[in-house]
């Protein structure tokens, strides 16, 4: 059987129950399509030997009577998760070499539902970054092309942006992302598949390599809304070895899918409408919304007041974090260490030896978020940044407790703008802009999901955001999944395997 | 009573606050589940998240928590309910994460306060302005190897308390004595072994000095890591001498850290507040704010023992020991419950006598300890026993000790073996002194003319009982018949 890779999970594990192909068979076609597609990018660590090994155990297992979730099912991990015996970069050169002797407790989690790893997908250096083009590891490229310029590589999004590549390239069936700021919805909004952000403290974040601990949160990239509640089915979970990880039990994602939105009432913010914004993403916005209200959900704007400060808070606290979670890169312990200047034997101090090996470790990115960090929490300035982001942060989480009373969901554009050519990158506080719909949700830690809803003109995908109550993936699944079926979004990129 | 310094232009008050900082006793760290066990190969007690290993998280040790409670209520501190873990951020080599985890805006414990016993026998009230829970950082070693420098994460994330003292400390002799006694109530409460000699308890000394009268703080010096007694008294005493004669001189005293060198007897300059860190603190994201049910308290609240004040009060009434002798015995949980052990039901006051005395000194001589006493506290009861029963007289009960330290025998089987028994009986003394008195006409007129040479007699009738005759009776029978 060919284009096995094309599947959903779903399709695919119906198709390994039936027994009409093996675990083998699906691994080795998306191993395949790795090979073929290799210049997109998407991988940092492929490791088709060990997925292909990993496959012939499913199938053996299968043959045993053995029945789990996602039992043979090919997946690509975000390299910011730990994997055992596999290298873990995080796309910096500072992690360059740096093989775990432990496993994250999400992979954890997807391995013993019986999954298998294609390998380690590319992102942006320490998950900072809207275009995956700060990996030490080379840019990923989207799979899309725009109509009028089809020449020009596009940018996939960021920071998950080799998760977002290679589901929509067809090179693994779904894949771990993680979201700080948006860097789930963001990629699977440029790259036209669906992406899952839950509600911070839902996955556990142990083993996942630090960028801004109280808005880290891993969850599923994959090409449907199914897919993403099988996958998230498995990857949540309490565990007592992360303290913010809640205690509370793991519903079935896939149970309310069908139930539909009759009788819902969806919230469409007014402060998301910004300035510049193109107009067919507008457009799209309001046809989301009219898809919700032919299939009898009452539609309301609402107002999340303090949205257009959730940016410039997001821009202190998630530095500050980082300027401190990045510390243990030193050069001292493990991954990557400078040599001493000059072809000396050693350094002349600590302070040097650190010094130089941050400066050749981290790339241009990481480091201006280090610097951020470092200043908005240095004695003086600590009250008048971090503290007063904290407190604006409380405010945007007021909002939506508030809304929510109001609104079962609330839907919004996942992204400004549809993926812009890796050349045409725009820099600096114009980059950061790519999260201004994604940032608030992940401020508040509400769950939140993007999926495809429509082609620009250019003929690049878009997508449309819905946020959710917090623990509530169940609901926001539901109405995702209304949305995907009345969106029927079918475009394929022109780069798939 | 207050120490001052005399200078040339007046008489100078010594200020001083410490911190503590106090090794929690707790089998695993504050945030990993590695052991604490001192003295184990070096990188033998390290867990993932010590060596600050890529998505490592740290975990709150509960028991931490509880020690730290007990610890706050062991000074009557206010404890907070809710409190907050921060990180503090610096780099060096034996600090794997970049940063420490403590508790700078919201410690677990307020406001405290420690009654210190002065050797005049003065007591004062020294106010305690906290206790938070931190990691103890790891050891560089840099005397190994001419080149490198080598690192052990044993201690690294260890749970320390830093206990931080107002600044009512006013010389060395206060602050030894608040070190003294913060030491005592850790050891009772079991929260801290006080080892220092193995670093469970060292000092940061803040010293101001200010004229007699000020009530203006001068400018303070921190000197670090103190880790003895004697060594703070002598840092303070330098330190506090040095800015006295620093201000004499027309000179400022520089805000900064300093390090005690016990060899020379100084502290020197460790570095200056230009080149102080900028720890930039912030509440630690990987932990939540810690909540803790009130309940959780008042059942540890209740489940204290009792403590040093109470118990030397507790000594003084119930055994009518002085505040001095109460004050020693009390010092450590151990000598405390031995002396009670020896005191139950005997004559209390001699049993303080006998443990302060001669069981210390015979401990000293020997350079042990009570808790390695060949004597055991029931041993030295039975002891005290036969001298108030008036088996042994003082004098033989102290030969009777020497032999019970060196065999560790009780003191009936050293009596008896050494046949040592006091012979109080009146009819056996009066026949020998009868014996005496017709054997020596002369002598007893003597003696009726000069009572001074009864004496004589007495040592006549020792002498035939072998030394056994109770002195008390071989006097009275004198006096009765020779009077």
């Amino acid at each position: 059987m060919t284009d096995l890779n094309r599947l959903t999970i779903a399709a695919a594990s119906a198709g390994l129950a039936k027994g009409e192909f093996s675990a083998r068979e699906l691994t080795q076609s998306c191993v395949d399509a790795m090979d073929a597609l290799s210049d997109l990018g998407a991988f940092i660590t492929p490791t088709p030997d060990l997925a292909l090994e990993a496959a012939d155990q499913a199938d053996a297992k299968r043959k045993g009577g053995e029945d789990v979730p996602l039992l043979g099912i090919p997946l690509g991990i975000k390299d910011l998760f730990c994997t055992e015996g596999v290298q873990t970069t995080a796309a910096s050169k500072i992690l360059q070499g740096f093989v775990p002797t432990y496993e994250s407790s999400v992979t954890t989690n997807l391995l013993r539902d019986g999954a298998v790893f294609l390998g380690k997908l590319n992102l942006d250096e320490f998950a900072m970054g809207s275009s995956n083009t700060t990996s030490y590891y080379g840019n990923v490229v989207n799979p899309w092309q725009s109509a009028s310029k089809p020449d020009m590589q596009l940018v996939p999004g960021g920071s998950s942006g080799g998760s977002a590549s290679a589901v929509a390239a067809r090179l693994c069936l779904g894949a771990t992302g993680t979201d700080t700021g948006g860097s789930i919805r963001q990629p699977a909004a440029f790259c036209g598949i669906t992406g899952l952000k839950p509600t911070y403290g839902r996955c556990s974040r142990w083993g996942i390599v630090a960028f801004a601990s109280s808005l880290d949160q891993a969850g599923p990239m994959a090409r449907s809304v199914e897919d993403c509640a099988i996958l998230l089915g498995s990857m949540a979970g309490f565990d007592a070895k992360d303290t913010t990880a809640v205690d509370t039990p793991v519903p079935d994602y896939t149970a309310e899918l069908s139930a539909g939105v009759k009788g819902l009432k969806i919230g469409l913010p007014r402060e998301y409408r910004v300035d510049g914004m193109p107009a067919e993403i507008e457009q799209l916005w309001q046809q989301s919304a009219q898809w919700l209200r032919d299939q009898g959900a009452e539609v309301v704007e609402i107002s999340l007041p303090h949205t257009h400060s959730a940016l410039p808070a997001y821009y202190i606290v998630a530095p500050a974090e980082a300027s401190s979670n990045l510390a243990r890169y030193d050069g001292v312990r493990y991954g990557f260490r400078a040599d001493a200047p000059d072809g000396l034997p050693e350094f002349s101090s600590l302070e040097d030896m650190y010094a130089t090996t941050r400066g050749e470790g981290f790339g241009a990115e990481v480091q201006r978020r280090i610097m951020i960090g470092a200043y908005v929490l240095s004695a003086g300035y600590y009250d008048a940044y971090y503290n007063k982001a904290r407190r604006v942060r409380s405010l945007i989480a007021r909002d939506f407790t508030e809304a929510f009373e109001q609104v079962d969901a609330i839907l919004t554009p996942t992204t400004p703008s549809a993926a812009f050519g890796i050349t045409e990158e725009p820099s600096g506080v114009e980059m950061y802009m790519n999260d201004v719909f994604t940032v608030p949700a992940s401020m508040a830690g509400i769950p939140g999901i993007s999926l495809p809803a429509g082609l620009s003109s250019d003929g690049l995908p878009l997508g449309v955001q819905l946020l959710g109550r917090p623990f509530d993936e169940v609901g926001l699944l539901r109405v995702a999944q209304s949305l995907e079926d009345a969106a029927g979004f079918t475009a394929t990129p022109q780069l798939m395997a | 009573m207050a120490q001052t310094i005399k200078g040339q232009t007046g008489e100078w008050e010594i200020v001083i606050g410490m911190e503590v900082h106090a090794q929690v006793l707790s089998e695993s760290k504050l945030f990993s589940g590695a052991s604490t066990t001192f003295g184990k190969a070096p990188n033998h007690n390290v867990a993932l998240v010590d060596a600050a290993l890529p998505g490592m998280l740290p975990v709150l040790n509960e028991e931490c928590v509880r020690q730290a409670v007990r610890s706050g209520l062991g000074i009557k501190a206010e404890i907070n309910l809710y409190s907050v873990f921060d990180r503090k951020n610096y780099f060096y080599a034996d600090l794997p994460q970049g940063y420490q985890i403590s508790q700078l805006y919201h410690p677990i414990v307020g406001e405290g306060e420690l009654t210190i016993d002065l050797e005049d026998g003065e007591s004062r009230t020294i106010g305690i302005e906290r206790i938070h829970l931190e990691q103890d950082a790891g050891k560089s070693i840099h005397d190994q190897d001419p080149h490198r420098s080598f690192i052990d994460l044993n201690r690294t994330g260890v749970a320390l308390m830093e206990i931080v003292s107002k600044p009512d400390l006013r010389g060395g002799d206060e602050a030894s004595a608040y070190m003294t006694k913060l030491r005592s109530i850790l050891r009772y409460l079991g929260t801290c072994d006080g080892n220092m000699e193995q670093g469970s308890m060292r000092a940061d000394v803040n010293v101001s000095v200010r004229p007699v009268g000020s009530t203006e703080l001068g400018t303070r010096t921190e000197t670090k890591n103190v880790n003895s007694v004697r060594f703070i008294r002598q840092a303070i005493e330098f330190e506090a001498r040095r800015q006295v004669e620093l201000l004499e001189g027309g000179g400022e005293v520089v805000q900064e850290t300093r390090l005690y060198d016990p060899g020379k007897g100084e502290t020197r300059s460790m570095r200056s507040k230009e080149e102080a860190h900028d720890y930039r603190y912030f509440p630690d994201p990987d932990l939540l704010p810690l909540q803790l049910e009130s309940g959780f308290v008042d059942a540890l609240a209740s489940d204290l023992p009792e403590l040093p004040d109470e118990k030397k009060a507790r000594f003084q009434a119930e055994y009518g020991l002085s505040a001095y002798d109460a004050g020693v015995l009390v010092a450590e949980k151990d000598t405390g419950d031995f002396f009670e052990t020896v005191a139950k039901g005997r004559d209390a006051k001699l049993a303080a006598n006998w443990v302060m005395g001669e069981l210390f000194g015979a401990l000293n001589k020997a350079g042990t300890d009570l808790a390695d006493s060949p004597v055991y506290a029931d041993s030295l009861g039975g002891l005290i026993e036969a001298i108030s029963e008036g088996t042994i007289s003082g004098r033989t009960a102290k030969d009777v000790f020497a032999s019970m330290f060196e065999t560790g025998k009780s003191a009936a089987a050293i009596i008896d073996e050494q046949g040592l028994k006091q012979i109080s009986d009146e009819g056996a003394i009066e026949s020998a002194l009868d014996e005496i008195i017709a054997a020596n006409p002369a002598q007893v007129e003597k003696a009726k003319e000069n009572p001074k040479l009864k004496g004589w007699f007495v040592g006549q009738v020792m002498k035939a009982t072998g030394g056994q005759a109770n002195p008390v009776v071989v006097n009275k029978l004198i006096n009765q018949k020779l009077g």
